[in-house]
């Protein structure tokens, strides 16, 4: 008899597992609670390190879901899960009731809201923008004007926001905060050939593969500047310009500086959706609050729940290529599980 | 004469009581501040004087504050102070009815009914004997309480009772046996005789007949006498020192004496007057969401005592006066641990020449937002608004972020540099010519009321706000959201603003009611008070708090002080709200704002 899985969460962890399960002649549910496959991938314009379009990753992940084996429940949301004779029984929103072997979550993260962050002045000063609104602005195609439809002569980055900062409620780094502002930075220097660019970080984190690269390019290139020093607070003039006030903490010198526009790198959060499914099933979360592996080195995809396997940027900040392997090998684990 | 040897350690104790009492208050008072002595000469033959008296009858005898806080510790404590002061009071009035005369030795009252056993008759002498016995009784329910409070706390209401010293225990069982002790030898004397009334008598009888009374009565006379004896001679060096200390505290505070900044005589007075009941543990948040039960300032007072004030003690604290404001003696909690901090503090060396001339323009109002106002800048961009929809000419002092209030510097006991800062915005508050100076930071507005001795009206934007809605300058929509409104410390306990805001909130939304509001609201946990608590015992403090205020499942959160709001908008998904930014949100804006009445501005100055 084939075997089931329920995955839950459709953004890229959940399609790439989905599609790596069903070559695997094991069925798939893939749940997904809004009306697009892609999550958060589906709503960025292009990508680091390569600039890649986005559309070009969920086209290709969407492709590999046309198999038999995959059922896809779109606009669905899981309401309860039971565990009944060796089968989880899950049910949904659709008053839908599924009998599966394995289970699993991929539900991702949050962004974390700015206006958390209210010094920065999100959601008060019309011309603060998250790196989230700035992809749809890019993606749009229209040239980036400010609120006043100006084009912006000086536009601030601000590294961290929401990430690395134990009084906004998170002390974990997200990963992919520093590359995105180089590559947005950047997209905005070739778009606005005439804009000053200021990065304001804590450090620069560029592990990855071509991430240093495109750091020196940034500089050497396109002349944007990085200043190691984190934004106090920003104030609004009265006419719409924002001041900014914070450390050169290289310089050692007290900074403030009025910019057109603010781009705020906002981290990426644990769902509110993890904590309600971990209640829900009784897995452990870490202090964090993303789901925690047992075994540092040996439990990724593992919860302490047999049967219930993880995907994704739900146990920690992952960059599009750790969330594609991570998917396969939670693949691998939950196939070995049910065999 | 009537003399018995067993007398005298309860005279020797009782001597020795008055004279370590004599020395102590003699060096207090001589060691007051001269300000203080001149408050008293001023007050002592005044109305105060009989004020005083009749806090000391409210306070230390029926103990009227504890009562409130729970009518079975209130009990406890009325039934052994009160119930014991009607003992020596009425024996004493036994003893002049007895011997027709004012002279009698000061022991005859406390052994009556050993020097008396005849059935001589003498006035009201069966009213006398009900009522001694009742006396008794109610002491020794009330010691019952206190004994078991030793073993339960939760009986009287507390989770937590103090912890007590070796000398202390010691005085603490020598009061335990009093009453027992009296009750026996009372009992074994009527049971001799056959005298007594209804629990002495009827006890008496019942150990006649199966005791030997005669046997045992003296040595229980002795050792009620000892108990005695021993009591005294330990009340100076215990806890119970707190009885004749809060007399002395009772008048002086009656008299306008208070801690200043330095700790002085008076302090010391406060200090030993703390009767380590307990309940500032239980309204301390940090007690009940940290379970750290050992920084309270029934601690921090004996800390101070024992000249061992640790910075664990003096920087955890988060000053938020719950336990000032529930304290039944009424001491200055959060001023005795700034004196302390002022002791400790390592002053720095700035001198603040960085700071530019004020720039100054002449206003009616000033506007001070404040630095915690300027990290959550809609509260900031919602007072303009209010001021511009007003019409107000108003100037926007720190509209740059100039110079700060001088409060942490001040918090930290960094008297001189907060001086500095300080000089720096009364100039600018002079030259400005204003009449009216609005803050919408609640620890700025007490510095600016309380530290800064202007001549100008201070107000906190809540209660500006309301005065422009009053005379009708502002006029505000009734929206339909359900609101809690959590009380800042410093505007709440700290300067007594509880009604403005409750009165403008119900005029722009439905305001719930949390179980804990007012005088009892929590400290949103991110005062600017602790030093020593790390952002994770801060986050707890902070949920437990929300967790109560949220009870009443608000659709906003609103407050009135932006450190509160910042610290509650991290924890919950309501939106939290300063009770400016809803007020702006339902003004609604006039036709023609030509048509406000000057006159009206005019009553919100001169106000």
């Amino acid at each position: 008899m084939t075997k089931k899985v329920a995955i839950i969460g459709g953004g890229i962890a959940g399609m790439e597992a989905a599609s790596v399960l069903s070559r695997m002649d094991i069925e798939v549910l893939l749940i997904e609670k809004r009306q697009q496959l892609g999550g958060h991938v589906g709503e960025w314009d292009h990508l680091f390190p390569n600039f890649r379009p986005a559309s070009e990753i969920t086209r290709s992940l969407l492709n590999a879901l046309q198999n038999n084996n995959i059922k896809i429940c779109a606009n669905t949301v899981v309401t309860g899960i039971a565990r009944k004779a060796g089968l989880f029984e899950v049910k949904t929103n659709q008053n839908q009731n599924f009998k599966v072997d394995g289970i699993l979550l991929a539900t991702g993260f949050d962004l974390f809201d700015a206006h958390k962050k209210e010094e920065y002045g999100y959601g008060i000063y019309e011309n603060v923008i998250t790196s989230a609104d700035l992809e749809k602005k890019l993606k749009g195609g229209n040239v980036l004007t400010t609120a006043s439809g100006c084009v912006p002569k000086r536009i601030a980055m601000i590294h961290c926001v929401g990430s690395r900062d134990e009084k906004a409620g998170y002390f974990h780094c997200s990963r992919v905060c520093c590359i995105t502002a180089v590559k947005q930075a950047i997209e905005i220097r070739q778009k606005l050939p005439n804009v000053e660019i200021f990065c304001f970080y804590m450090d620069l984190r560029m592990y990855g593969k071509g991430f240093e690269e495109i750091y020196r390019e940034a500089q050497e290139k396109w002349g944007i500047q990085f200043v190691r020093g984190r934004l106090s607070e920003a104030g609004e003039n009265i006419d719409g310009g924002l001041q900014i006030k914070s450390e050169d903490t290289l310089s050692g010198r007290p900074l403030k500086m009025i910019v057109d526009m603010i781009v705020l790198m906002v981290g990426m959060v644990p769902a509110e959706s993890t904590s309600q499914m971990a209640k829900m099933l009784g897995i452990h979360l870490s202090g964090d609050g993303f789901i925690a592996h047992d075994d540092v080195h040996f439990g990724s995809n593992i919860t302490n729940v047999p049967g219930i396997f993880t995907a994704g940027t739900i146990t920690s900040p992952m960059t599009i290529s750790d969330t594609i392997a991570d998917a396969r090998s939670a693949a691998l684990k939950i196939c070995e599980y049910i065999a | 004469m009537a003399y018995h040897h067993f007398v005298l350690p309860f005279s020797i104790g009782m001597a020795a009581l008055f004279a370590i009492l004599m020395v102590k208050f003699t060096i207090w008072i001589v060691k007051l501040e001269s300000v203080d002595k001149r408050l008293i000469r001023k007050n002592l033959f005044s109305v105060k004087t009989l004020d005083a008296m009749g806090e000391v009858f409210m306070e230390s005898l029926l103990h009227r504050k504890i009562f409130r806080k729970n009518p079975m510790l209130g009990y406890m404590h009325m039934s052994l102070a009160f119930g014991w002061f009607l003992l020596i009071l009425f024996g004493n009035f036994q003893a002049q009815f007895y011997t027709r005369t004012m002279l009698h030795p000061p022991y005859f009252p406390i052994f009556f009914n050993f020097f008396v056993t005849t059935s001589e008759e003498y006035l009201f002498k069966a009213s006398f004997e009900f009522l001694m016995d009742l006396f008794l009784l109610i002491v020794l329910t009330g010691l019952f309480i206190a004994i078991s409070k030793r073993f339960y706390s939760r009986i009287v209401g507390l989770k937590k009772t103090t912890k007590l010293k070796f000398f202390d225990k010691l005085a603490l069982t020598s009061l335990w046996f009093i009453f027992p002790l009296r009750l026996l030898a009372e009992s074994f004397t009527s049971g001799l005789y056959n005298n007594g009334d209804f629990l002495t008598g009827s006890l008496g009888s019942f150990f006649a007949r199966h005791l030997m009374v005669e046997k045992l009565a003296l040595p229980a006379w002795w050792g009620y006498s000892l108990a005695l004896g021993f009591f005294f001679v330990a009340l100076p060096y215990s806890r119970y020192m707190h009885i004749p200390a809060e007399v002395l505290l009772i008048f002086l505070r009656k008299y306008g004496v208070r801690t200043r900044r330095e700790f002085t005589s008076y302090s010391d007075i406060e200090v030993r007057s703390c009767s380590r009941c307990g309940i500032c543990i239980d309204a301390c948040q940090i007690n009940n969401a940290l379970g750290i039960n050992n920084i309270q300032s029934v601690y921090f007072l004996r800390s101070i005592r024992e000249r061992s004030v640790g910075d664990e003690k003096l920087f955890t604290c988060m000053l938020c006066g719950r336990c000032e404001n529930i304290c039944p003696v009424g001491i200055q909690l959060s001023d005795l641990r700034m004196t302390q901090r002022n002791k400790n503090g390592v002053q720095n060396t700035s001198t603040y020449d960085f700071l530019v001339p004020p720039k100054y323009k002449v206003a009616d109002v000033l506007y001070f937002a404040g630095c915690m106002t300027h990290l959550t800048p809609a509260i900031k961009k919602s007072m303009l608004k209010i001021f511009d929809i007003a019409g107000v000419n108003y100037y926007f002092m720190d509209s740059d972020k100039e110079a700060c209030c001088g409060r942490p510097l001040i918090q930290s006991g960094h008297y001189e540099n907060a001086a500095k800062l300080m000089e720096y915005n009364k100039k600018l508050i002079r030259q400005s010519k204003a009449k009216v100076l609005v803050t919408s930071c609640p620890i700025c507005y007490k510095t600016f009321k309380e530290d800064y001795k202007l001549n100008i009206h201070v107000m906190h934007h809540t209660e500006y706000i309301l005065k422009l809605v009053e005379v009708g300058i502002l006029l505000l929509e009734k929206g339909d959201s359900k609101v809690v409104y959590h009380d800042p410390c410093e505007l709440g306990r700290g300067l007594g603003i509880y009604e403005e805001p409750r009165i403008l909130l119900n005029k722009v939304a439905r305001l719930l009611h949390p179980d804990e509001e007012r005088e009892n609201a929590f400290c949103c946990g991110g005062s600017l008070g602790s030093f020593n608590l790390s952002t994770q015992q801060r986050n707890i403090i902070r949920d437990d708090a929300l967790a109560k205020l949220m009870k009443p499942n608000p659709d906003k959160l609103i407050t009135a002080c932006p450190l509160c709001k910042k610290t509650f908008s991290k924890g919950t998904k309501v939106q939290v709200l300063d009770i400016a930014e809803l007020v702006a949100a339902s003004v609604i804006v006039p036709e023609a704002k030509k048509a406000l009445d000057m006159q009206k501005h005019e009553t919100v100055l001169v106000e």
